[in-house]
C-alpha cells in the first residue's frame, strides 16, 4: 500500500486534498451544528469560495489584478436565471429574451453550464481586445467592464428587467450543491496550475520579459486564463442566483467585488490555499462584525457598533494585511506537505513556488 | 450646426471635469506608480463636506452657506487634508510595495472612505444648490450656454496653466517631473522623495476638491457613489491618453468627454440609456488600436 508511486501521487496533489478535506470537513461540522441561518451563511460562503477560487485562477496565476470579474458572476447568474425561472412570468416581463429561453424552463445543471458557457464567451471578446494591455492598463480597463456591465444590466429592461428584478428562480443550491461546485473549481484551479499553460503563465508573472525570451506567447496564456476563469465566476454566479431566487443588478457591484478581493488578499493572492482559507476566515471576520451590528451585552446595556463598521472593518483589515504581510496570511504558499519522506526531490507543485 | 456647436460647449465642459480628475490621478501615476481608485471618493468627500453631518434626507448647508472665495479655500483644504492623511496611514508604507498591492490599496482606502460617508450621510442622494444663479444661460449669438459650463471651462483653463507653470518654472515643480521621469536617479540627486510625493497628493487632493465643487454644482445632487463614475472615466482618460503622461491625461478627457456627450446626443433614442457602455467601448477599441495609449510614456515598459 505504502508504495513510493502511490505516496508521490498523493503528495502531487496533496495541496488540493488537503483543502478539499478541510473544507468538507468544515461543512460537515456547520450543517452538524445546525440552524438555518448557519445553512445560509455557509451556503453563501461556498459560492463565494467559487467565485474567488476562479478569480484566483486568472489573478494569481498572471499577476494581473481583475476588478471585473463580479461583471462574469452577473452575466453567469442573469443567464442560469432566464434559464430556469417560471415561463409564464419570463413571457410577461421579459419579453427581450429569444423563444428558446422566453417559452421553455431547462434543468439546473444545463442552466450553471450556459451561465458558465456566457460568461465565458463574454470574456473572449472582451479579453481579446484588453489582455494585450499592460497590466496595469488592463487592470483599469476589468474595472470599466464592471461598470459595463452594471450600466447594461440596469437599463436593458426588456431582458433583465432592469433595475427591478428577476424572482422565481427555483432556490436548489443548498450547502451540499455549493460544497460540490467550490470542490470541482478547486481541482480545476489546481491541474490549471500545474498544467503546461499555468506554468507559462506563472512565468510570465514572475519575469515578464524573460518569459516572452523564452518563447512563451502571453498573450495568448492571458487570455485563456482570463476565459476559464470567467466561466467558473460564471458558474458562482448561477449558483449564486439558485442560492438567492431572486437577482437584482446592485448585488454584483463594488461590494462584491472589494468582499472577493479582500478574501483573496487576506488569504494569499498567489496560491490556492491563500484563496480558499482567505474565504474562510474572511468570512468569520465578517460574521463576528455582523454579531457587533447587531450588538451584544455588556452588564445590561446593549452595545452596538453602527451600521456599516462591517464594511469598514473589513477595508481596515485587508489595508492591515497589505501594509505587514503583503502576500497574504499563507504568504501566497500552497498548503505544505507535513510529512518527511526519504524522496526529497521537490514536487512540480513546489517548484512552481514564486520565489520570495 | 448651432447643436453641433451646442454640443461642442458641452463635450468642452464635461471634457473639463474628466480632464481635471484624469490629471489629479496622472500625477500620481506619474511620480508613484499608484493607480488611486480612491480618487473617486475624494471627489464624494469634497461634496459632502459642503454640508452639515446627519442622516437626514434634506441637506443643511454649512460650507455650502459661505461665500465662495471662502467655501472654494476651504473645500480644499479638507481635501488635501484627507489626501494626504490617506498617504500617511497607507501608500507611505506601500513605497516599495508592487504596483498590483497599490491598486488594491488604494481601493481598501476608497472603499473605506465611501463606507464613511455612506455611514455619517446615509445611503440615499441629497438634493442641494451650490451655486445655482450659475445656471443662467448667457446669450452669445444663436448659442445659448450656461454660465457654470463657461465657469468650469475657465477654472479648468486656469487650474492646468497653474499647473504646468508651476512644473515648469519652480524649483519644486522641477523636482517633481524629475521625479515623474525616473525616481530612483532622482532621489540620488537630492530630490526629497516623501516631501515631493506629500506635494503631489496635496496637488491631486486640490484637483479633485475642484472637480466635486464644479460636478455638485452642475448635478445639484449628492451620493455616496458619486465619485465612482467620474473616478472611472478619469482613469479611462488617463489610460488612452497614455499614463504617466499629464498632457495625455488632459486630451484624454477631453477626447473622453467629447465622445460621452456626442454618444448623449447621436446615439438613437433606445440606445441613449447604453450611453456609457457605448463610450467603453468605444476607448477599448481606440486601445486595440493604440495599446499604450495616445501619447505613449517610459512608465509602462518594464526595464531590464
Amino acid at each position: 500500500m505504502n508504495s513510493p508511486l502511490v505516496m508521490r501521487q498523493i503528495r502531487e496533489w496533496w495541496p488540493v486534498l488537503s483543502l478539499a478535506a478541510i473544507v468538507t470537513l468544515v461543512t460537515a461540522i456547520a450543517i452538524w451544528m445546525g440552524g438555518d441561518e448557519i445553512k445560509v451563511t455557509l451556503t453563501e460562503m461556498l459560492i463565494r469560495m467559487t467565485v474567488v477560487i476562479a478569480t484566483y485562477l486568472f489573478i494569481g496565476n498572471s499577476g494581473i489584478l481583475s476588478f471585473g470579474h463580479i461583471g462574469f458572476m452577473c452575466i453567469g447568474a442573469y443567464a442560469a436565471g432566464w434559464a430556469t425561472c417560471n415561463p409564464a412570468w419570463k413571457q410577461l416581463m421579459l419579453t427581450g429574451l429569444p423563444a428558446f429561453l422566453q417559452e421553455n424552463e431547462y434543468p439546473f445543471l444545463l442552466a450553471v453550464g450556459g451561465g458558465g458557457l456566457l460568461a465565458a464567451i463574454v470574456a473572449l471578446i472582451f479579453g481579446a481586445a484588453v489582455i494585450r494591455l499592460s497590466g496595469i492598463a488592463a487592470s483599469i480597463a476589468t474595472f470599466a467592464f464592471l461598470a459595463i456591465v452594471n450600466s447594461v444590466y440596469s437599463n436593458w429592461d426588456s431582458v433583465t428587467a432592469g433595475t427591478s428584478s428577476i424572482i422565481g428562480i427555483p432556490q436548489v443550491v443548498g450547502p451540499w450543491e455549493a460544497l460540490a461546485f467550490a470542490l470541482v473549481s478547486m481541482v480545476v484551479a489546481y491541474v490549471f496550475q500545474q498544467s503546461r499553460y499555468g506554468l507559462m503563465l506563472k512565468a510570465s508573472r514572475d519575469d515578464e520579459v524573460a518569459a516572452k525570451a523564452s518563447a512563451i506567447d502571453i498573450v495568448k496564456v492571458r487570455l485563456i486564463a482570463f476565459v476559464a476563469s470567467a466561466f467558473l465566476v460564471g458558474v458562482g454566479g448561477a449558483l449564486y442566483g439558485h442560492f438567492l431566487g431572486v437577482l437584482t443588478v446592485d448585488i454584483f457591484y463594488m461590494g462584491l467585488t472589494f468582499v472577493t478581493l479582500s478574501m483573496l488578499v487576506v488569504g494569499g493572492i498567489g496560491s490556492l490555499f491563500g484563496a480558499v482559507s482567505g474565504v474562510l476566515i474572511v468570512t468569520l471576520i465578517v460574521q463576528v462584525l455582523r454579531a457587533f451590528e447587531a450588538g451584544f451585552k455588556i452588564g445590561g446595556a446593549t452595545v452596538a457598533l453602527p451600521q456599516g463598521s462591517q464594511e469598514i472593518g473589513l477595508g481596515v483589515i485587508m489595508a492591515l494585511i497589505l501594509l505587514f504581510r503583503p502576500s497574504g496570511l499563507t504568504k501566497s504558499r500552497e498548503v505544505p506537505w507535513p510529512f518527511t519522506t526519504r524522496d526529497a526531490r521537490p514536487t512540480a507543485a513546489e517548484q512552481a513556488q514564486p520565489a520570495e | 450646426m448651432i447643436g453641433f456647436l451646442q454640443n461642442l460647449i458641452d463635450a468642452l465642459s464635461l471634457g473639463s471635469l474628466y480632464a481635471l480628475a484624469a490629471l489629479g490621478i496622472g500625477l500620481l501615476f506619474g511620480i508613484l506608480r499608484l493607480t488611486n481608485f480612491a480618487h473617486g471618493d475624494f471627489i464624494s468627500f469634497g461634496a459632502y463636506a459642503l454640508i452639515v453631518p446627519s442622516l437626514e434626507v434634506t441637506a443643511t448647508k454649512f460650507i455650502g452657506n459661505w461665500p465662495w472665495y471662502l467655501t472654494l479655500p476651504a473645500i480644499a483644504a479638507l481635501v488635501v487634508l484627507l489626501a494626504l492623511l490617506s498617504d500617511f496611514l497607507v501608500f507611505r508604507k506601500l513605497r516599495q510595495a508592487s504596483a498590483p498591492t497599490l491598486m488594491i490599496a488604494s481601493f481598501a482606502v476608497g472603499y473605506v472612505i465611501q463606507n464613511v460617508i455612506l455611514m455619517v450621510y446615509g445611503a440615499r442622494p441629497k438634493a442641494i444648490d451650490v451655486w445655482s444663479s450659475l445656471q443662467q444661460q448667457v446669450v452669445i449669438g444663436e448659442l445659448r450656454v450656461p454660465q457654470l459650463q463657461l465657469v468650469t471651462i475657465g477654472i479648468t483653463i486656469v487650474l492646468m496653466l497653474g499647473l504646468s507653470l508651476f512644473l515648469n518654472r519652480t524649483s519644486y515643480g522641477v523636482q517633481m517631473r524629475a521625479a515623474a521621469e525616473d525616481f530612483r536617479m532622482a532621489r540620488y540627486l537630492g530630490v526629497k522623495a516623501n516631501f515631493v510625493i506629500g506635494l503631489a497628493f496635496a496637488i491631486s487632493g486640490l484637483l479633485a476638491a475642484m472637480v466635486s465643487l464644479l460636478f455638485v454644482s452642475q448635478t445639484g445632487t449628492l451620493s455616496y457613489v458619486m465619485g465612482v463614475p467620474l473616478m472611472l472615466f478619469a482613469f479611462i482618460a488617463t489610460v488612452i491618453g497614455g499614463m504617466g503622461s499629464l498632457i495625455g491625461a488632459v486630451i484624454g478627457g477631453f477626447a473622453v468627454g467629447f465622445v460621452s456627450v456626442m454618444c448623449q446626443a447621436y446615439l438613437p433614442e433606445e440606445l441613449r440609456s447604453f450611453r456609457d457602455a457605448f463610450v467603453f467601448a468605444i476607448v477599448i477599441a481606440v486601445l486595440i488600436f493604440r495599446p499604450s495609449g495616445l501619447i505613449p510614456t517610459k512608465a509602462l515598459v518594464q526595464r531590464v
